[in-house]
Parts: C-alpha cells; sequence; structure tokens
C-alpha cells in the first residue's frame, strides 16, 4: 500500500519534472521500446511479472512479453568495456527506482542480474 | 483471477521469439499432457569413470558449489552399484526420476512442488518456503536444498538461498525443442548412454524401445512410476 | 460438590518474576540472534545438510508440539472425564497446549529456509499435504483451546464449557495423529512405519505433555508460595507413569513390527546395536532415563516426598522425549535412502552409507529458544489471567528439597 502511494508520488512528481533533482535517472535500454508503454510499465509491472512467472513456470508458456530474463537482457546496462553491469546495482536500472520507491524485491537473490551469468562479479 | 482477461490478451499476443524444430509445442502454448517426457539410460553404456553428464548438468545449471560436498546441490549424481553376491558392478547417472505419482508433490504444504502437464516436476521456487518436507519424502534423494547465496546464476536457471531445488530435465531446453544437457553431452563426448523423448509418442524412440526392450525403474515397487527408465541394473 | 475453587494471578514484577522474565528474554533473544545468523549465512552454518535436512530444532519443534496437545489432558481429564479432582488443573492446562505450541511453532517457522514467505504458506494450500494440513490443524489448536480457556475463566461462558471441552479434545487426538502421520507417510524412509506413527505419537504427547505441566505447576507453586498437596502429585505422577508405560509400549510395538517387516532389518539393527548415538541415546536416554527410570519413579516409590519425585520424573520424561525424537528424526535420516536394494551404493552424494550429523550451537539456541517462548508465554498468561488455583492442598514438609 505505502509502496503504490510513493508510486504515485513518484509518477506525479515525474509528470511535473521529469528531470527534478532526487529522481532516479534510469541507464537506458536497450531496443527500441519497452514491451508496453512507459507508463503501463511503471504502474503494472510487478503484476505483470507475477502474472508470467505463473505462466511460464506452472503451464510452461515461453516466448511471452514479460519474461524477467528478457527485462533483463534490454535494461541490463553495460561498462564501457561491454561488460555487463546487473540491473540490481545501486544506480542501475531495476534498483534505482526501487530505492527511490522503497520496495525491496527478492527476485534477483535467485535470477541472474545479467544478460550472460558474470565471471567475475563486478561486486 | 480477475485479471487473467488482460493477461491472456497478452500472452496470446505474444511474440513467438524462438524458432522450435518439429518436436516441440509452439512456445506460447502451454505444456500439455498428450506428452509425458522421460529418460531411457542404457547403464551397458555408462562407464563408471566417465563423468561427462554431471560437469555438462553443472555447467548449464550454474551449480557452481562452495566446495562444500555436503550442503552443495548436486541435480544430478552418478552411483555406483555393486552386487555384493556376485561382484558385478555397474555405474548409473541418478537425477529427479520425475514420477506420475510424485511424493514430493503429495507432501508439500503450499504447492511450490509440481507436476506440469507434460510431467516434468518442478519447485516452484516463488512460494518455496523452504520447509524440506520433499527431500524427506522422495525416495531417489534427487532434491538440494540452497543452504547458502548463490552467485554465478544462469539466466534460465535462477537458484537462492533457502529454497530447495532438482532436476528439472532441463525444462527449459525441452520448451525450445532440444534435449536436456546430459542427454546431449552423453551422447557427443560419451557412449550415448541417455535417450531422451516423449513417452506418449508411440513413434518416439524412447517409447519404441521401452515397449520392445526390458527396463526397469528404481524402486519400482513404491509404486511412484518415474519417467526414467534404466537398462541392465 | 467441593467448594469452588479460588483462581489468582501470579503477582507481575516481584523479584522471582523479574528474574525469571529476564531469563528467558535473554533465551529468546539470543534464539532471535541466533535466527538472523542462520538465515544470514544460509543453513549452511548448521549441521543440517542435503543428507539429514531436519535437524536439532525440528527436534525441539516436534517435542514441544507433541507436548501441547498432551498438556491439555488434565483439563481433558476433569471436563471431557468428569474427573472433578482434576478440574482446578484445567485452566494451567490448557494454558500451557497454547504455550508449548507456539513455541513448538517459532521454531519450526524460524528454520524455513524462507521464513520471510510464512504468508506463502499461509494463503497457499496444498490439501493433499499432511503437513498443510497440520497448519490448519495448529491453527485451529489455537483457537479451540483458546475458547476452552475463555469458558473456564469467565463464568458468562460457562455453559459452552462442556461443548468447548470435547472440541478441544477431539481435536487434539486429531493434531497428534496429524503430527505422527507427518513420519508416517515417508514410505521410502525405513525407520518410519506407516500406521503405529499416529498412536506413538498419541502416547509420546500424554507423556511430554503431562511431565511439562507437573514441572509447571510444582515450579509455578512454590515460587509463588502456593500449597501444593501431596495427594495432588500422587496422583499426577501416577498418571505420568501410565503415559510412560503407554509409550514404551508403542515403541516396542513399532520396533517389533519392524523387524518382522522384511527389508527392515538394517535400520533397525542400526537404532538398536549398531547406531553410536543414535543406539546410546535410544538406550540410554528414551529407554533409561525416560521410560524405565520414571516407571520405577511412578510405581516401585523411591523414598522421596511426592514433590520430588514428581519433579525428577517428570524432568526424566523430558530429557528422555527429547532422546527419543532425536533417536527418530536424526537417526531417521542418519540411516541411508536404499535406491538399489541389495545392492551397495556409493556416489559423490553420499549415497549407500550413514550419513553424520553433528549439530552447531546456533541451531541449538535456537531450540532453546522454542522453549523459552513457551515458558514466557505461559508466565504472562498466569499473570495476566486466573490460572494457577489460589492453593491445591497443603505442601508437606520437604524433606530433601533442602540441603
Ligand atoms: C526490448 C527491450 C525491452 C524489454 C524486453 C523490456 N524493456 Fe523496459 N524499457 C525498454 C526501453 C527502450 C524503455 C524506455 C522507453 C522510453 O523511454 O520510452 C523501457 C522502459 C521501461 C520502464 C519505464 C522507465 C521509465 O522511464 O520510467 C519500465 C518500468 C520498464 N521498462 C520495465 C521493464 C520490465 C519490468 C521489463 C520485463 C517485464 C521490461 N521493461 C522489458 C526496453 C525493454
Ligand atoms: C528462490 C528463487 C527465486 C526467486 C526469489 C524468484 N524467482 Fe522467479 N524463477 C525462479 C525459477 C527457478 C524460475 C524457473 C525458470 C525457468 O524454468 O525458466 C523462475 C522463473 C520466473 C519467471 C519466468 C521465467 C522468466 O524469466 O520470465 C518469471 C517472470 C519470474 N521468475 C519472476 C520472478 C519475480 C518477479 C521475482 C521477484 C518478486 C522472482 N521471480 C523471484 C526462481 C526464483
Ligand atoms: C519507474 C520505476 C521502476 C522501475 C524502473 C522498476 N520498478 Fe519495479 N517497482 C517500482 C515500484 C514503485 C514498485 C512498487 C509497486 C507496488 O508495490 O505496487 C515496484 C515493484 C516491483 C516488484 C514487486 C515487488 C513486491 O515486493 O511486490 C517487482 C517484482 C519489480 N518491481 C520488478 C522490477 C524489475 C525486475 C525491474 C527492472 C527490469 C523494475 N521493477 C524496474 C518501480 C520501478
Amino acid at each position: 500500500m505505502l509502496a503504490r502511494l510513493l508510486l504515485g508520488v513518484l509518477m506525479m512528481a515525474g509528470a511535473a519534472a521529469s528531470f527534478a533533482a532526487d529522481l532516479p535517472t534510469l541507464p537506458k535500454a536497450k531496443g527500441e521500446a519497452c514491451i508496453e508503454a512507459s507508463a503501463t510499465m511503471r504502474r503494472d509491472h510487478p503484476d505483470m511479472l507475477r502474472h508470467q512467472r505463473d505462466d511460464t513456470l506452472r503451464q510452461g508458456i515461453r516466448g511471452a512479453k514479460a519474461s524477467l530474463k528478457e527485462c533483463v537482457a534490454c535494461h541490463a546496462a553495460e561498462t564501457t568495456e561491454g561488460r555487463a553491469i546487473p540491473v540490481n546495482d545501486p544506480g542501475q536500472f531495476c534498483q534505482s527506482c526501487h530505492a527511490y520507491a522503497a520496495v525491496k524485491p527478492d527476485c534477483f537473490e535467485c535470477h541472474a542480474t545479467t544478460p550472460k551469468p558474470v565471471k567475475e562479479a563486478s561486486r | 483471477m480477475n485479471a487473467l482477461s488482460r493477461r491472456q490478451v497478452i500472452l496470446t499476443s505474444g511474440a513467438i521469439l524462438m524458432v522450435a524444430p518439429a518436436q516441440a509445442r509452439s512456445p506460447g502454448q502451454p505444456a500439455s499432457a498428450r506428452q509425458r517426457w522421460g529418460l531411457l539410460i542404457d547403464t551397458a553404456k555408462c562407464a563408471p569413470d566417465c563423468n561427462v553428464c554431471v560437469e555438462s548438468c553443472k555447467a548449464e545449471m550454474g551449480l557452481s558449489g562452495h566446495d562444500r560436498p555436503l550442503t552443495d546441490a548436486q541435480y544430478l549424481r552418478k552411483i555406483n552399484v555393486k552386487d555384493p553376491a556376485t561382484g558385478a558392478s555397474h555405474s548409473l547417472p541418478v537425477m529427479c526420476q520425475h514420477c506420475a505419482k510424485p511424493a514430493c508433490v503429495d507432501v508439500c504444504p503450499t504447492g511450490a512442488s509440481f507436476k506440469r502437464a507434460d510431467g516434468i516436476v518442478l519447485v516452484d521456487r516463488h512460494i518455496c518456503i523452504g520447509c524440506r518436507y520433499c527431500m524427506m519424502a522422495c525416495p531417489y534423494k534427487a532434491r538440494s536444498f540452497a543452504h547458502e547465496e548463490q552467485t554465478d546464476q544462469q539466466p534460465h536457471l535462477p537458484r537462492g538461498k533457502g529454497t530447495v531445488e532438482g532436476c528439472t530435465l532441463c525444462v527449459h531446453r525441452v520448451d525450445q525443442g532440444l534435449e536436456p544437457a546430459c542427454v546431449e553431452s552423453c551422447k557427443a563426448k560419451a557412449k550415448g548412454a541417455m535417450l531422451f523423448g516423449d513417452l506418449n509418442d508411440p513413434e518416439s524412440d524412447i517409447a519404441k524401445r521401452v515397449a520392445r526392450e526390458a527396463t526397469t525403474r528404481i524402486r519400482a515397487d513404491l509404486g511412484l512410476e518415474p519417467g526414467v527408465r534404466y537398462q541392465g541394473i | 460438590m467441593s467448594t469452588p475453587t479460588a483462581f489468582t494471578q501470579i503477582r507481575a514484577y516481584s523479584r522471582g518474576w523479574l528474574a525469571l522474565m529476564g531469563g528467558l528474554g535473554a533465551v529468546i533473544a539470543a534464539a532471535l540472534a541466533a535466527v538472523v545468523y542462520m538465515e544470514h549465512q544460509g543453513h549452511w552454518v548448521t549441521g543440517m545438510t542435503n543428507q539429514v535436512v531436519w535437524g536439532i530444532p525440528h527436534v525441539f519443534a516436534v517435542f514441544l508440539i507433541v507436548a501441547a496437545s498432551g498438556a491439555l489432558n488434565i483439563a481433558s481429564i476433569g471436563s471431557v472425564f468428569g474427573r472433578e479432582e482434576y478440574q482446578p488443573l484445567g485452566r494451567l492446562s490448557a494454558l500451557l497446549a497454547i504455550a508449548l505450541l507456539a513455541g513448538g511453532l517459532a521454531v519450526l517457522v524460524l528454520d524455513l529456509g524462507r521464513p520471510d514467505r510464512l504468508f506463502v504458506a499461509m494463503t497457499h494450500f496444498n490439501f493433499k499435504s499432511i503437513f498443510a494440513w497440520n497448519v490448519v490443524l495448529y491453527s485451529g489448536f489455537f483457537a479451540m483451546v483458546a475458547i476452552y480457556l475463555w469458558t473456564m475463566v469467565d463464568w458468562r461462558a460457562r455453559r459452552f464449557y462442556k461443548s468447548a471441552a470435547l472440541g478441544a479434545f477431539v481435536w487434539r487426538l486429531i493434531l497428534t495423529t496429524g503430527t505422527g502421520c507427518i513420519f508416517g507417510f515417508l514410505a521410502a524412509r525405513e525407520a518410519y512405519g506407516a500406521a503405529v506413527m499416529a498412536p506413538l505419537f498419541i502416547a509420546m504427547s500424554f507423556a511430554y505433555g503431562l511431565a511439562v505441566f507437573i514441572l509447571v505447576l510444582a515450579i509455578g507453586c512454590k515460587m509463588t508460595g502456593r500449597g501444593l498437596g501431596d495427594e495432588t502429585l500422587t496422583r499426577l505422577v501416577r498418571l505420568l507413569g501410565l503415559f510412560v508405560a503407554a509409550n514404551l509400549y508403542f515403541v516396542a510395538l513399532h520396533h517389533i513390527t519392524q523387524l518382522y517387516f522384511a527389508g527392515r532389518g538394517g535400520v533397525e539393527a542400526f537404532v538398536l546395536t549398531g547406531g553410536g548415538l543414535i543406539t546410546f541415546a535410544f538406550w540410554g536416554g528414551q529407554v533409561g532415563l525416560g521410560g524405565l527410570m520414571p516407571l520405577i519413579i511412578a510405581f516401585a516409590g523411591c523414598g522421596h516426598a511426592p514433590r520430588r519425585r514428581a519433579m525428577m520424573a517428570s524432568m526424566l520424561v523430558i530429557i528422555g522425549g527429547l532422546a527419543q525424537l532425536y533417536v527418530l528424526i536424526i537417526g531417521g535420516q542418519t540411516w541411508p535412502l536404499d535406491l538399489f536394494p541389495g545392492m551397495e551404493a556409493s556416489s559423490s552424494f553420499a549415497d549407500g552409507r550413514l550419513h553424520a550429523y553433528a549439530p552447531t550451537l546456533p541451531e541449538v539456541i535456537l531450540g532453546l529458544g522454542g522453549i523459552a517462548i513457551a515458558l514466557a508465554i505461559s508466565v504472562v498468561g498466569m499473570t495476566a489471567l486466573r490460572i494457577l488455583p489460589a492453593s491445591l492442598g497443603v505442601t508437606s514438609a520437604p524433606c530433601c528439597h533442602h540441603k
């Protein structure tokens, strides 16, 4: 509930001034566009992921849109040498927003944080 | 339940990303009970000192381990079996037997252990609470508990501390129409002791051989009807 | 009818009360620290492995849960079976049942790989799972016993007393059956017999529950200066002897049926003769300390005053009970699963050999924390509600209590 409230605040703030000082700046994603409009993504991505999770794991539906693996594939930034940075590292795509909204999804305890496994983790 | 309709739309419109070989269903389709995936393992072709399948499993699943043999995960292991009466011995790989009536699924309090429609037994680690009752119940010791934090996960195989895991029959590969990693590596680098296929498809190699040749299942007496069959034990 | 018993609260913030609560609080704090450590590091810092997946925390947890249903017996004897002399003890009996169950469940939950997902366990039910049914049974037990306690404490609810008592009694039998079935349903684990586990667990619960009850009653009365007559204590210790005998009977039955069962000879030989610590815990702890000694104390007498006898016997039953569950839970897993009956197996995953288990300090502290939680809840309950009778007769002169 609190998180939803925060999200609302976040979105209003975002609409008012998209580069207000304390808003997280998100690293650029790969690809042309997200799987849905950004506004939809901001609001609905937890639900989308949860549904996708059950559909993929329990029913075996693969290759659908809201795959966590695919989020990471597009949203993991790269260092200048071309090495992938974990999406949950401080300042990175998923983490910066969640730190701002004070949510702590546990997904990346298990899910890989880069498209390819990091051999020497940068942390 | 109420959100289903919208999701359904997303799903059905979901991009078909992978070009699937003939054997696999198309990626957007759910697994179906028309299929029953299984393995047939010929122990005559399995050398005691060969560990190819185990190594490929570790690499495929990202089981880096912590050098602690008692608590590190092993999805697939080689067991050496010896008959004390005759001295005859042989070696065989043992993994989750993907039972038709899995004990782990029966005992799991939350339903995290489940059997997919096509017979693959999995742990839904999103609702696994780490009680380990499935490990108590499994006669094959097929499951491991993630005893510590994991790193270097493969993108297709998330795994993390505090939940139970085990062989997935490489479900991520099977869904793409590929064979499990162990089967593939055994074929490529060893003697091809493992055969993977659809037991429900009478035209498949595995179904034909199972219909023709003598095969056994480990602890068939328990009546769990494993999907993994062996020859020569 | 005898004169109605007067019940009084125990006085809070007395010196003894503070010392006791302080001590229990310290143990609970240590247990929570141990949990944080274990959860942060992961279970590899415990003695538990992929072979022995349930360890010392489960020994304590199952002990407390089993004792919880047993602790209710005294109340049931008074109400369901109409024995008036037990009725003054009913309130304590019900309070202890709730407290012990809470302590046991706390340990069980805090040992989960993901205790943070407790909510998941409450919202996802697999109704084929006896474990899930136990979640229902435990929650129901709390509710039933709480109502029962209420009908005893509040005279306005008195008319529901009989039905609440009966309900709680039936529920507790089902609950212990369910706990036994957790082990009984594990077909591949050779140490567990299928059918005998349920009655065995009921017998165990009778003995453990009464032992804890006697100890709490005796110590509680002593600390708060309440009289506790020899008559009551003698009655209780004899009852304890009866329950201990029942436990021994089902243990014998379990092992004899196991021995008759083809293929179970190996595990039986292991537990009964060749299992090292397990065998020692069985004969020395479970049968000797927890079985024969209390029987002798209860029936042959030992020249001591009834209070002393009751306390000694109860203590022994508790020690023996922990040993019994150690043998059952740890011993049952030490014996390897037999994938290839009649063959010798070996692998990198410890197939075909006995598994070692050595508990580490944090898990032991977690187990003790469960006991502390149970006791703390009992003390708080006795402080807040009128649980203890003002007097249960005249305490006899302590013969050998003070040196
Ligand atoms: C094909 C690559 C791709 C995939 C797959 C993808 N995204 Fe995106 N995502 C993008 C791009 C590009 C943008 C920026 C769009 C823009 O700025 O208009 C974006 C934007 C977003 C935003 C809005 C950020 C903001 O500006 O506030 C969120 C939230 C988001 N993505 C989450 C996700 C999640 C969650 C997933 C997985 C379910 C996912 N994305 C999958 C490419 C992708
Ligand atoms: C305890 C480990 C664990 C945690 C924590 C976890 N997952 Fe998963 N997740 C898995 C496993 C295992 C799979 C199965 C992968 C497969 O079969 O492809 C999976 C699959 C998925 C899938 C489908 C596959 C994909 O990449 O699209 C989604 C979506 C998903 N998880 C979302 C989540 C989200 C969202 C969270 C956090 C709220 C989360 N998971 C937390 C283990 C975990
Ligand atoms: C635009 C900001 C933003 C970005 C970018 C973002 N999130 Fe979120 N996320 C949120 C907010 C806000 C919430 C809380 C929403 C709520 O609880 O309703 C949230 C919640 C979640 C949850 C549910 C957490 C829970 O505890 O229920 C998951 C899972 C999640 N995000 C995954 C991701 C992933 C994966 C990414 C990166 C691909 C990502 N998010 C990127 C803002 C963002």
